[in-house]
């Protein structure tokens, strides 16, 4: 009677601990949430703060002015549309490509582990590099000195393939075998097994993994800095050969003027480069949702 | 198949159409393939500011001429300028007998124009009252490799025990380089132990919420910033200058203010384009350059410089 009372005394203090546990943790975990958010808040709000003012039709469709409050954005937005919409065209086809091959065809011996092993390190080159490297491939020997659009979409391109080839990877991993053992015992080839198993259910982990590498080539800075230097043009881009700025390279020029007033022509730019990113984002979502329900499910 | 194909295609579909939107696919007014109308300048970000205001009002009344204006740095202008890649170099210091040898190498020759000054200046939190001028030997010492100075109390005996931090632009800005030639006597011999940032305005912000704080940066910095920051005369042993428009432009705001140059290759001169857009920056640089916060020279020292073209 006397132990029996004891240990369920103890049952019940090990419980209040475990409770207890729990309950620090989740607190933990609400509060780093709360950090992270809050930070993210702050940011937008200073931003939309500082922006909004500025932002109005004229911002959007006139060119830089060495005053701030002429100062338009039209040429690094066409800039980065163009840089990004000819990075999307060669990234994804090259990147889901080479993720295919690695994931359903590929054997697993040494040199495709190599292969794997350094798209990963890639991945983690800084952007530098790949800006300088950019600048002796595609503009000294492949367009002979010119500094154009293509050739800093093609850096761009070069700089996001290893995450979406990772993405993409890991997105066709997730993809059970048991479906892909079904489809070979209906007879299905390889590749009939790949285009009508595989890449649509691994369509929607795909589409996250380009949005935000394309997210990450829409904010770079430092590699278009090396490939084109302009940061003040007064045209927009109208063939893959004409000269460009991007979006982050006159935002970061705008901060760095000594006048207030560019400040906040600076903030106004980056609400629209947060624009730009977020309807990309949004447009990848209604795709992923579109073909995420198929009939089969 | 199709469920794969169509979400790529809709993709690409739409970018195209949005940079056909955006960059007008139909008829576009800005004709950028015309090369000939075009003057393609590069170099020093310093010196940007200038040109870009320069070309901005040069473009007025002859949109058809594109002046698009590059921020690669002084020294990765010259690079393409001395290929011939450029019509226009921005340059916060003169050409360098190696940079030279290259030009002559490939051919190119070309012609330096003074566009304008800038007077480094000095600047400290605006409750600092017992500090008004320095001399270069204290700034020396305050800015020296293996300097100990942290304490106003270290720079001159009857400051008072206050600590000394120091903020200042990075190693790779051409101001450094100038700051540590002149001050220092080396070209970037500097104490590391300082706040460095490329962007000027940090350090303008850093002055500004710091009360034991030095720092210096380009005059602009000081001026737009005037209300937040005192700025320090500096004694090059001729009693105390404060940098000023004048004392800039006189030369007398010693050792501390520097020219600004534009370089033009001269078989892009002959261009009539070119010719009218130097003319036009030599006619008109004095007074937009003091609207982007440099210093002017004197109307004689544009006209002679001019004079020189004829």
């Amino acid at each position: 009677m006397n132990s029996s009372s004891s240990s369920s005394a103890n049952r019940q203090k090990s419980h209040q601990f475990r409770v207890l546990r729990d309950r620090i943790f989740l607190a933990t975990f609400v509060i780093a949430v709360i950090v992270g958010i809050t930070g993210l808040v702050a940011l937008l709000l200073d931003v939309l703060i500082d922006g909004i003012p500025f932002l109005n039709w004229s911002f959007l469709s006139s060119y830089a002015s060495r005053k701030p409050l002429e100062s338009g954005i039209l040429a690094p937005l066409a800039g980065t549309v163009w840089v990004v919409s000819l990075t999307a065209m060669m990234t994804i086809p090259i990147g889901v490509s080479t993720a295919i091959y690695l994931e359903e065809f590929a054997g697993k011996n040494r040199i495709n582990r190599l292969i794997e092993l350094n798209i990963a390190n890639l991945a983690g080159v800084p952007s530098v590099i790949y800006g300088l490297l950019g600048l002796a491939v595609f503009v000294q020997f492949l367009f002979s000195g010119s500094r154009n659009v293509t050739a800093g979409a093609l850096t761009m391109t070069l700089l996001i393939l290893p995450i979406v080839v990772i993405a993409s990877q890991e997105a066709i991993k997730a993809v059970p075998s048991s479906y892909r053992d079904a489809a070979y015992a209906m007879g299905a080839n390889k590749w009939q097994v790949v285009k009508s198993i595989v890449l649509p259910q691994a369509l929607p982990g795909m589409m996250s993994g380009i949005i935000l590498a394309l997210s990450r080539a829409i904010g770079e800075s430092a590699p278009i800095l090396i490939i084109s230097s302009l940061v003040w043009v007064t045209f927009v881009p109208t063939t893959p050969d004409s000269k460009f700025t991007v979006l982050p390279l006159q935002i970061f020029t705008w901060v760095s003027q000594p006048q207030h007033d560019f400040r906040g022509i600076a903030a106004a730019g980056i609400i629209v480069l947060l624009v730009v990113l977020l309807s990309m984002n949004a447009l990848a979502i209604w795709i992923r949702n579109k073909y995420q329900l198929r009939p089969d499910q | 198949m199709r469920i794969i194909k169509h979400p790529i295609l809709i993709l690409s579909i739409f970018l195209i159409l949005l940079s056909c939107v955006i960059s007008g696919c139909a008829g576009s007014d800005s004709d950028s393939s015309g090369k000939s109308n075009e003057i393609l300048i590069d170099g020093s970000s310093t010196v940007f500011p200038i040109s870009q205001a320069v070309a901005e009002e040069f473009r007025k009344g002859r949109e058809e001429v594109q002046i698009p204006v590059g921020i690669s740095g002084t020294g990765g202008g010259f690079k393409r300028f001395v290929n011939g890649e450029t019509d226009v170099s921005n340059a916060s210091r003169r050409i360098k007998a190696s940079e030279k040898e290259l030009a002559v190498q490939n051919g190119v020759s070309f012609t330096e124009f003074v566009v304008s000054y800038d007077g480094l200046s000095v600047v400290i939190n605006k409750s600092n009252d017992f500090a008004d001028c320095l001399t270069t030997q204290e700034l020396k010492m305050i800015w020296e490799p293996g300097s100990q100075i942290s304490n106003w109390n270290q720079v001159r005996s009857n400051f008072p025990d206050k600590p000394l931090r120091l903020y200042g632009p990075d190693t790779d800005s051409g101001t450094f380089d100038y700051f540590t030639a002149e001050i220092n006597g080396e070209e970037d011999a500097s104490r590391s132990d300082y706040t460095a940032s490329s962007d000027d305005n940090v350090l303008v912000q850093g002055v500004s919420g710091d009360q034991g704080a030095m720092g210096y940066f380009g005059y602009a910095y000081f001026v737009e910033n005037a209300s937040l920051l005192k700025v320090l005369s500096v004694d090059d042993g001729a009693g105390c200058v404060e940098p000023s428009i004048e004392t800039i432009n006189d030369g007398s705001y010693m050792p501390l203010s520097r020219e600004m140059y534009i370089y033009v290759n001269d078989s892009s001169m002959e261009r009539p384009e070119v010719r009218d857009f130097i003319e036009f920056y030599m006619n008109n640089a004095g007074e937009l350059a003091e609207e982007v916060g440099y210093v002017g020279l004197s109307e004689a020292d544009y006209q002679s410089q001019l004079n020189r073209l004829k």
